[in-house]
């Protein structure tokens, strides 16, 4: 058996598209870059990064639903582009949202079809269904048709499917998106019963707090390359030095947002709408406090609440994602 | 795993809202269109013919909009990744799809000659009626075959629904489903020749009416449509793995 469960090297993948008859316009997007990262058996690994960063492109080139354009990759220590059959024994995936699964199917004919896909022996496909179906907690909801299910059971029922054959490698990618605050608690627990029963999990997420609680180690990929990779606690040290002020407003203008991000000592300005509000964020050097000058800057916006407080794992991923640009290299993780 | 895969993907067909209005109204049009053809034609006497010709018309329909259909429904359900991620060979995931298809044409054929019967009072009378009862599922099960040869290419194409679309009438015509191939130019007899709904399409047609031995061209039928599952197979394998270098398997 491999010492890792899944090993990249310089992993890369080009998508080329081509439009038009007359005058063929063609294009290139370099989705991933050269990913190199290896995860041991049993780890539970997170892969986080903004939209269109290549995570998901990195996973279905592990998972084998993409052909590398450059670099190489195994899983359980099996080639992912010449030993394709030997590795979907050992994978299983599930990706997040509304869509892989047949709708007009009951949630037992889903996975009573994907068992025979994925070669469960007949004798033990019964138990193992009913296992999963006690295992995602949809026990009583088996023969409903998956159309009327919530997004939050369709996701479980994915996990479901993904676990029939009982594979190594699990490769979550994104399953919390669009799910409910009670159910993505769920879904959370459910991953990490998993990885406690020596499953190896690669998650791909947005949120922060599901990488921070679940996640061994992590790692930040932002165009198309691995920026940062460490545990949590590592990575936070990305955003040492700084402190962070929020501040609950209602109207900041781009103008503003620009202002402030000029202001000494500011290193980070970003607003996020929360309902009604905007929330805007300020990472500072730790030993300037720009709290008056930003306050004067939004002269003239309704302000609500005013927050000061310690540097988390998101400020830190914030940090190394706007860094981008103005890297060219990976960056090491800081060591805790 | 077949028989399994066919039987579930035949439930998932059949209860699409779009097949079951499909299904209830082009039965009733081409059963009309045979009908008026051969009335028009001046040979009544051989509506049972044009209801069954009308009828293989709805089959062949069914497996190519069911062959193609059904490669890009389960693009846009997210599915076709997963199921061609399952380690099995690419053909033996894809052939219950269109052996579903197949089936669910079926009821095609079925309901053309019921609306035939009751519209238009087509006499059912088979010539022999065992014959029949075997020609249609084996033409059925040859065109099904006949699927995934299609389906190859449609897992390689996004929009494999361009593809269908031209593909429909000229199959039916050059089958001779409807109307004789005798009547049709010389240069469309070798691919009349080479395509196993032609020899489905006479089999039938000899079965209800008695115009010939059944056999052989069931024979023939089934041996054209079994090289096309072999030659589906081979493409299969090839094209899932264009197809994965192409990043064709999902919808974006």
């Amino acid at each position: 058996m491999s010492e890792y469960a899944i090993e990249a090297a310089g992993l890369r993948r080009t998508y080329r598209s081509r439009t038009g008859w007359l005058r063929p316009q063609r294009r290139e997007v370099e989705a991933v870059r050269g990913v190199d990262l290896t995860v041991g058996n049993g780890e539970l690994f997170g892969l986080l990064g903004p939209n269109g960063a290549g995570k998901t492109t990195t996973i279905k080139l592990l998972n084998t639903l993409l052909i590398p354009t450059a670099g190489e990759a195994r899983v359980c220590g099996f080639d992912v582009v010449r030993q394709t059959r030997e590795v979907r024994r050992r994978i299983g995936y599930v990706f997040g949202g509304d869509r892989g699964l047949y709708d007009r199917l009951s949630a037992r004919d889903n996975l009573r079809y994907f068992a025979e896909l994925y070669g469960v022996p007949g004798r033990e496909q019964k138990r193992r269904i009913a296992e999963l179906f006690e295992l995602v907690r949809l026990t009583g909801r088996e023969n409903d048709r998956v159309e009327g299910y919530s997004r939050g059971m369709r996701q479980r029922l994915h996990i479901a499917r993904g676990l029939l054959h009982r594979p190594s490698v699990l490769f979550l990618d994104e399953p919390s998106i669009g799910v409910d605050p009670v159910a993505a608690r769920e879904l959370r627990q459910t991953v990490a019963d998993l990885a406690a029963t020596g499953t190896t999990v690669l998650l791909t997420t947005h949120y922060m707090a599901e990488a921070d609680e679940l996640c061994g180690r992590i790692a930040v990929i932002a165009n198309g390359t691995i920026q940062a990779l460490g545990t949590p606690a590592e990575l936070r040290h990305h955003a040492d030095g700084r402190q962070v002020l929020e501040v609950e407003a209602y109207g900041v203008g781009d103008a503003q947002l620009a202002a402030i991000h000029a202001l000494p000592g500011v290193r980070e300005a970003s607003v996020t709408v929360a309902g009604a509000a905007q929330l805007l964020g300020v990472q500072s050097d730790a030993g300037v406090d720009v709290q008056a000058e930003v306050l004067r800057t939004l002269d003239g916006v309704r302000l609500g609440r005013v927050t000061a407080r310690q540097p988390t794992l998101e400020d830190a991923y914030v940090a190394i994602v706007n860094r981008v640009n103005a890297q060219t290299r990976p960056v090491e993780a800081v060591a805790g | 795993m077949i028989a399994v895969g066919a039987l579930l993907h035949t439930k998932q067909l059949s209860r699409s809202p779009f097949e079951i209005a499909t299904a209830l109204i082009v039965p009733v049009v081409q059963a009309t269109l045979a009908v008026y053809l051969f009335r028009a034609g001046g040979e009544p006497g051989r509506l049972l013919e044009a209801a069954v010709g009308a009828g293989l018309m709805g089959v062949w329909s069914s497996v190519l909009f069911g062959s193609g259909g059904a490669i890009q429904n389960q693009r846009w359900q997210g599915t076709l990744e997963m199921i061609m991620l399952a380690p099995r060979p690419p053909a033996l995931v894809v052939l219950p799809i269109t052996l579903a298809t197949a089936l669910t044409g079926t009821y095609a054929m079925v309901a053309t000659l019921a609306w035939g019967r009751l519209l238009y009072g087509i006499p059912l009378t088979f010539a022999d009626p065992l014959a029949f009862a075997v020609a249609v599922p084996g033409c059925i099960i040859g065109l099904g075959m006949f699927g995934l040869l299609l389906a190859s290419t449609f897992v390689l194409l996004r929009n494999a629904n361009a593809l269908t679309n031209t593909l429909e009438y000229p199959i039916w015509l050059v089958s001779g489903m409807l109307v004789p191939i005798t009547a049709l130019p010389g240069w469309t007899g070798p691919i009349a020749a080479a395509l196993p709904t032609t020899w489905g399409a006479r089999a039938v047609r000899e079965a209800a009416t008695g115009s010939g031995p059944v056999w052989p061209s069931l024979g023939v039928c089934l041996a054209i449509s079994l090289a096309c599952l072999a030659l589906g197979a081979i493409m299969m394998t090839h094209v899932e793995r264009r197809a994965r270098a192409a990043a064709t398997l999902a919808l974006a």
